[in-house]
């Protein structure tokens, strides 16, 4: 299991111990191309998008995400990446991880910004997102990509494309990368 | 050790951890790219105040770490110890109270004592504490800084990043620090930082400017500058201090730089691949030839311009992170 949910666990955070697989790779594989059509068919074009995955369980969907969307339109779509750790509301009381690299090279004004990430939980992130995306400019419109929507909003966020609805309970843990997707709990927080 | 300076102070590089120093050094790495950005700011310390108390001089540490506190959306406020009640006798102490009263979530100071920041620390538990350079002690956001720079020109050589290097380029580098070793607390910083992530030390000085107990530093000395030269991947040199009264420990300031001033003449026996720095401000045609400051293997500028990424990182793991086991 490679992918530790980064917002939660520290350095020497919990380990996550899986239950169940969800989702197969192939699951994933089918879910991002059916996405990736929705998001065609919703902006017609792919000329004013820009994918931007979410450091750090976001950055695999988005890149898988902007190679499918390449190989429909037949053009090369604009990817970046945002790590959100200095925008967060609870950066007092959750120990920090060492943010990733954030990668936006081009003015976002007027752009149709995806933001990409793997699960969506509370809704914090995407508002912390929603957040630093203003520093680049002021895009068109901003739509949401999630893996796994797996409830509990703690804020007004909803998706525009969700590759899988997981009704979770709180304390259940979740992990989506390309592989796959499983349910289970952390260990040793 | 301190294994992480998160929710603690910064008041010197000698008790840090090599994953404590590490932690810094990436985390700098993000907001060296923070401050590529066209807006140059993050809201991490929004609402945080942080006070920056100088009691000597200085140009580059204090506009470095106000402009990394106003980068984290902190609001600062600047001490001017000259026309603060300092000049009314006010002693440390009393000063500290009032900020501690104030609020004030992080102090940075420079004083002239050494240990002054770590006494500060001691009255006032709750505010974190930044040492920017207190007596001969330490100064230690330098010591970072200077590798870091390092860490940024190996790895670009390389083709790698600095995050993925984390502390590999440093093993076995040879690094070989000059001139007024006594009366630096750069060198002492740098020391630490270069020995703790697994660099080869050496110093170069005259007796007199070497520190009595030089032996018991990780570090050694080098009998002959000019073979040190040949032997050194890195060359890190010093302020002679006169205001310190360093002028007094060599017989003139010429006979300092014949003997061990980078002269241009002598850079040509350093390594091709040497890189030169000096913390600022320079004196040159003392300890370094000004043609030899603008050599292209001289990283003097990046250095001044990684304080700042490097100060944000200090900021913003000692404010707002939290200790590890402590709270929730």
């Amino acid at each position: 299991m490679s992918n530790d949910d980064h917002r939660q666990a520290g350095t020497s955070g919990p380990t996550f111990l899986a239950k169940s697989q969800l989702l197969t790779a192939d699951d994933v594989s089918r879910a991002v191309r059916r996405m990736a059509h929705e998001i065609v068919e919703r902006n017609h074009s792919t000329d004013e998008l820009t994918i931007i995955g979410l450091q750090k369980g976001g950055t695999p969907f988005s890149q898988r995400l902007a190679t499918t969307l390449g190989e429909i339109s037949g053009a090369t779509v604009a990817l970046g990446l945002l790590d959100v750790s200095f925008y967060r509301d609870d950066i007092a009381s959750n120990p920090l991880a060492t943010p990733s690299e954030t990668q936006i090279d081009h003015d976002l004004t007027g752009r149709v910004v995806v933001l990409v990430d793997d699960v969506l939980f509370t809704g914090r992130t995407i508002r912390a997102a929603l957040n630093a995306l203003s520093d680049w400019g002021r895009p068109r419109s901003v739509q949401l990509v999630v893996m796994v929507d797996r409830g509990h909003r703690e804020l007004p966020i909803r998706p525009d494309y969700v590759g899988k609805n997981l009704p979770t309970s709180r304390h259940e843990a979740i992990v989506a990368n390309l592989d796959g997707v499983w349910i289970g709990t952390r260990e040793g927080a | 050790m301190i294994t992480s300076i998160r929710g603690g102070n910064l008041l010197s590089l000698d008790d840090l951890s090599r994953e404590a120093i590490v932690e810094v050094l990436n985390t700098a790495e993000s907001f060296v790219e923070v401050n590529q950005r066209s807006i140059k700011k993050v809201p991490a310390l929004k609402g945080r105040v942080v006070a920056s108390l100088f009691y000597e001089e200085s140009t580059r540490t204090r506009l470095s770490f106000e402009t990394a506190a106003k980068r984290l959306s902190a609001d600062v406020l600047s001490l001017a110890v000259a026309s603060s009640s300092v000049k009314k006798g006010e002693s440390l102490r009393d000063t500290i109270a009032t900020i501690d009263a104030l609020g004030i979530d992080a102090v940075v100071m420079r004083h002239q004592s050494s240990g002054a920041a770590r006494q500060v620390s001691r009255y006032v538990p709750l505010v974190r504490v930044i040492n920017a350079g207190d007596g001969l002690h330490q100064h230690p956001t330098q010591g970072l800084l200077d590798a870091f720079t390092v860490r940024q020109v190996l790895a670009e050589r390389c083709g790698t990043t600095g995050l993925e290097s984390g502390a590999e380029l440093f093993e076995g580098l040879r690094v070989l620090i000059v001139g007024d070793i006594l009366h630096s607390r750069v060198a002492r910083s740098d020391i630490a930082a270069y020995v703790a992530l697994g660099a080869e030390v050496r110093v170069a000085a005259p007796g007199t400017l070497l520190p009595v107990d030089i032996e018991h530093w990780p570090v050694g000395v080098a009998n002959d500058f000019d073979d040190a030269l040949e032997w050194a991947d890195v060359v890190g040199l010093l302020r002679l201090q006169r205001e310190r009264g360093s002028g007094l420990f060599v017989p003139s300031l010429g006979e300092f730089t014949r003997t061990f001033g980078l002269t241009l003449e002598r850079s040509r026996r350093l390594r091709p691949t040497a890189i030169i720095m000096h913390p600022g401000p320079m004196n040159r045609g003392v300890e370094i030839d000004s043609r030899v400051a603008d050599l292209p293997s001289a990283v003097i500028e990046r250095q001044v311009s990684n304080g700042v990424p490097i100060r944000m990182a200090v900021l913003y793991l000692t404010v707002a992170g939290v200790k590890e086991g402590v709270g929730s």
